[in-house]
């Protein structure tokens, strides 16, 4: 099993406040690892310096073991999705359109259609598969919170992915579409595709994911199997402790 | 040398009189997050109240400001609770280009009362200056700069001592975060608005002994405004006092060593020198929500 | 059809300041589809078209003046050059401007535009400074002289026009929408931003310059103070958005009718300032009571029309509970620095 990713010595603050300190942890391919933490533990700034939308004080990201200068739009080309913790999607465009955008385009794709066959076929596709067929055509805008999450994770499949950032991908949605998103996740791992998740659900973290990072005020304090995590002493002072 | 240290004086005195007039836009853009694109008409508008209650009343300059202040107080509160909260769920730049418009309509109406030929406020220490170890000291900048000075201070005053001042910094911190320690943000955000326009009003009462004015005036205001804005930072306070001050030395050097022509185009030169290096401006953090 | 109706109007309508204001029509429609291209399909919210205006105008104003490209039609010649000339030219300012967004764009595209306005006031040997400079009077003949300009204004509003359907079709067009809705998400989806808002800036700002040559060479003198016009803007804007300014025709159909009644508030009450503070009052008004603008809001009744009469047996999809959790899911987006 070899490492997809490989963050080291990740430094950020924020005026005086150390977000990640130090932080290193690696992703190894063909696993649904978890990012947990209390509060405030760095998770998602990890996730965002990761990605390229914050610039990090310090420290070395590597994708397929090569290092890469953080910058969304190009490991996005490099295969690593994310969304987001406020599942941000297009509103003004039609569900069909926010999937579409999902896939990359070279430049000297610009002119060609806004939306072309191909394109149609596959967003389609990814749209049954995620229950969103009947809405295709209408404003992402007008979508419920859930939908919108799933929404947000079809579009970063259709950017065929290997590795993809959740951020907290049950935050404020029902039981039931938790589940669904559950079922979502397993799938595409089945496929192949490599997952790390910041989720605070613990049920769902104890259930899918494996190993388990555990961050606390921005370093690494645990990485292990789910029920090694839960019963060390660091990771329950953590969350329990001062 | 004797020149250029003349130039530097008059310029700092001036800068002031920039520093009081952007430190209102300042104020604004932390409560509003939108840039008043109208806050160069309120100065022009105040000018010619004071022109015409010096002309009419025979009011000195310096004491209108006592009623102009609160005057352009209200109209900045009334303002933003009639015209600029209603947008608060959309976008800011739709306050930004609803603002201008108002500011394009104000000067619809100055030019209407007041015609369009340009006007100076000249009370009897207007061509007074004072000679200190061989450099002039314009009176009337001299005023001009105290006051602001004085209302700077004022402001400083309200921002870091009063309850309101603590909610109008929360505010612009974080509004969201504001709202749930307690503060009335809609309240704060129609006094900032208030404070910022009576500014304005404040530098627009000297402005007009300064400089001959009239509605399009606004237009050279605003450009500087915008500039002193972008090189502070948008929402620091002490960035944007000291790129005014800067903003008035460089007018003014360049306008006595160069050509007056091209003293404010010299600023707009530095300010885009400034931001292909640091885009944020000189004090600002970076002005994108990305995250 | 609409195509007829234009080739057909100054032919049919012969009165000199009825073509006039058609031709005032016509550039206005372009400006706002230009302006549109940034403002509307990207989401910048450009305050400074007046400077592309100028460079156009004042491009027009010294190419027939001290390079002689001849007179009569072949000037028109001219527009085409100044348009792709003026796109390329302000690639470098427009990569300065578009690193910054929203509130600062604004305002730094308001401070290019009083910078061009210092350059043509004080390159004098160039512009003569604020005398302003004329353009050669064209020899048309007296009776017709409006209606090459009007065919010239009517031709570079369907180039806008197509490119504007052009850009709306492609997929530059929609990845220009996933910049305006959310630009930092559209990153991490692989959208060349940079890129995409460079063109789109590129293409309003080239399209700008053109409609000011044509304008130069109708209106024969070029002046700092009209050609720089902080005011083109945001009439521009106000005509963009009354229309609708996400919308192809939105444009058009807000300077239709904007400019006749601007033209004739300034017929009927002369010089005079009132319509700043009409255009002021209008603006308020469409932001306030039409904030999509006319042709969206047209569209959403005829939508609902229709579905009343073909009597959909869906009942509409009331999503109670998610129209609850839509309300939780206003965060502080864009708050955080």
């Amino acid at each position: 099993m070899s490492t997809l990713l490989a963050v080291e010595g990740l430094r950020k603050s924020f005026g005086g406040i150390r977000a990640l300190d130090e932080c290193g942890f690696e992703v190894p391919e063909g696993t649904v690892t978890a990012l947990i933490g209390p509060n405030g533990s760095g998770k998602t700034t990890a996730f965002n310096v990761i990605t390229g939308y914050l610039p990090a004080d310090a420290g070395t990201v590597a994708f397929r073991g090569n290092p890469v200068r953080p910058d969304p739009c190009r490991l996005q080309r490099l295969g690593l999705g994310r969304t987001f913790q406020q599942a941000r999607i297009f509103p003004g465009l039609s569900v069909l359109e926010n999937v579409v955008l999902g896939r990359a385009q070279p430049w000297h794709a610009l002119p060609r259609l806004r939306v072309s066959g191909t394109d149609r076929h596959r967003a389609r596709d990814l749209l049954e598969e995620f229950g969103l067929a009947e809405h295709a055509g209408s404003h992402a805008g007008t979508l419920s919170y859930g939908q919108r999450r799933l929404l947000e994770f079809a579009a970063v499949l259709m950017g065929e992915p290997v590795l993809v950032l959740l951020d907290e991908p049950t935050a404020g949605i029902n039981p039931i579409m938790i589940e669904a998103m559950e079922q979502h996740i397993r799938r595409r791992h089945a496929q192949g595709v490599t997952f790390l998740i910041v989720e605070h659900e613990m049920r769902l973290v104890m259930r899918l994911c494996d190993p388990v990072i555990v961050l606390d005020r921005g370093r690494l304090i645990a990485c292990a199997a789910p029920a090694e995590v839960q019963t060390d002493p660091r990771v329950l002072d953590a969350y329990l402790g001062d | 040398m004797h020149l250029l240290v003349q130039a530097t004086i008059v310029g700092i005195l001036i800068g002031g009189v920039y520093a009081l007039l952007a430190s209102g836009q300042t104020m604004i853009y932390g409560v509003t997050r939108t840039i008043n694109f109208a806050q160069a008409i309120f100065a022009i508008l105040s000018a010619y109240l004071t022109y015409t209650l010096f002309g009419a009343l025979g009011l000195d300059p310096l004491l209108s400001v006592l009623v102009l202040v609160p005057a352009m107080f209200v109209v900045g509160a009334a303002m933003y609770m009639v015209l600029i909260r209603p947008l608060a769920r959309s976008s800011g730049e739709l306050a930004l280009i609803v603002l201008y418009a108002i500011g394009i309509g104000i000067q619809g109406l100055l030019d209407l009362v007041y015609k369009t030929n340009t006007r100076l406020i000249t009370p009897s220490y207007t061509d007074l200056s004072w000679t200190v170890a061989g450099f002039q000291i314009p009176a009337v900048r001299f005023f001009a700069c105290l006051l602001a000075v004085a209302v700077l201070g004022v402001l400083h005053v309200i921002r870091l001592r009063t309850k309101l001042g603590r909610a109008l910094r929360a505010t612009a911190e974080n509004p969201v975060a504001a709202r749930l320690l307690g503060v009335d943000v809609e309240r704060t955000s129609a006094l900032g608005m208030g404070l910022g326009v009576a500014t304005a009003g404040a530098a627009g009462a000297v402005f007009g002994m300064i400089f001959p004015f009239n509605g399009n005036t606004q237009y050279d205001l605003l450009s500087k405004l915008l500039s002193i804005g972008v090189l502070g930072g948008m929402a620091s306070m002490p960035g944007t006092i000291v790129a005014a001050v800067v903003l008035g030395v460089i007018e003014s050097v360049v306008a006595a060593e160069i050509s007056p022509d091209w003293s404010a185009f010299s600023f707009l030169v530095v300010l885009f020198c400034v931001l292909s290096v640091r885009p944020q401006g000189l004090f600002g953090q970076r002005l994108r929500g990305a995250l | 059809m609409f195509t007829a109706l234009l080739v057909a109007l100054p032919l049919i309508i012969g009165q000199h300041w009825q073509v006039n204001l058609l031709v005032f029509t016509l550039m206005y429609a372009g400006l706002a589809a230009a302006w549109n291209l940034l403002g509307g399909y990207t989401g910048y919210p450009a305050l400074g078209h007046g400077a592309f205006f100028g460079i156009g105008a004042y491009a027009m104003a010294i190419g027939t003046n001290h390079i002689g490209v001849g007179a009569g039609y072949r000037s028109f010649l001219l527009v085409l050059p100044i348009a792709l000339a003026t796109g390329v030219a302000v690639l470098p300012i427009a990569r300065l401007l578009m690193r910054t967004r929203a509130a600062t764009f604004a305002l730094l595209s308001i401070t290019v535009m009083f910078m061009v306005q210092t350059f043509a006031y004080n390159l004098r040997s160039l512009t003569h400074g604020s005398e302003g400079i004329s353009v050669p009077l064209a020899p048309f003949p007296a009776t017709t002289f409006e209606r090459p300009f009007y065919y010239a204004m009517a031709a570079l509003l369907a180039l806008t026009l197509l490119v504007c359907w052009a850009v709306r079709t492609s997929k530059l067009g929609l990845s220009l929408n996933a910049v305006r809705d959310d630009e930092d998400r559209a990153r991490g989806l692989g959208v060349q931003t940079e890129l995409v808002k460079l063109v789109a800036f590129a293409l309003s700002a080239g399209l700008t310059a053109g409609f000011g040559a044509v304008w130069a060479y109708y209106v024969t003198f070029v002046f700092p103070g009209f050609a720089i016009d902080p005011l083109l803007s945001l009439g521009v804007i106000l005509m963009a958005f009354l229309g609708g300014r996400r919308t192809l025709w939105g444009p058009v159909v807000g300077a239709a009718l904007i400019v006749p009644a601007q033209q004739y508030f300034a017929y009927r009450y002369g010089a005079s300032h009132l319509y700043l503070v009409a255009y002021a009052a209008l603006f308020l008004l469409v932001i306030y009571l039409l904030p999509d603008g006319i042709i969206p809001s047209i569209a959403a009744r005829l939508t609902r029309l229709t579905r009343l009469t073909t009597r959909c047996a869906h009942t509409p999809r009331a999503h109670i509970a998610d129209s609850i959790a839509d309300k939780d899911s206003i965060t502080d987006k864009g708050e955080r620095v």
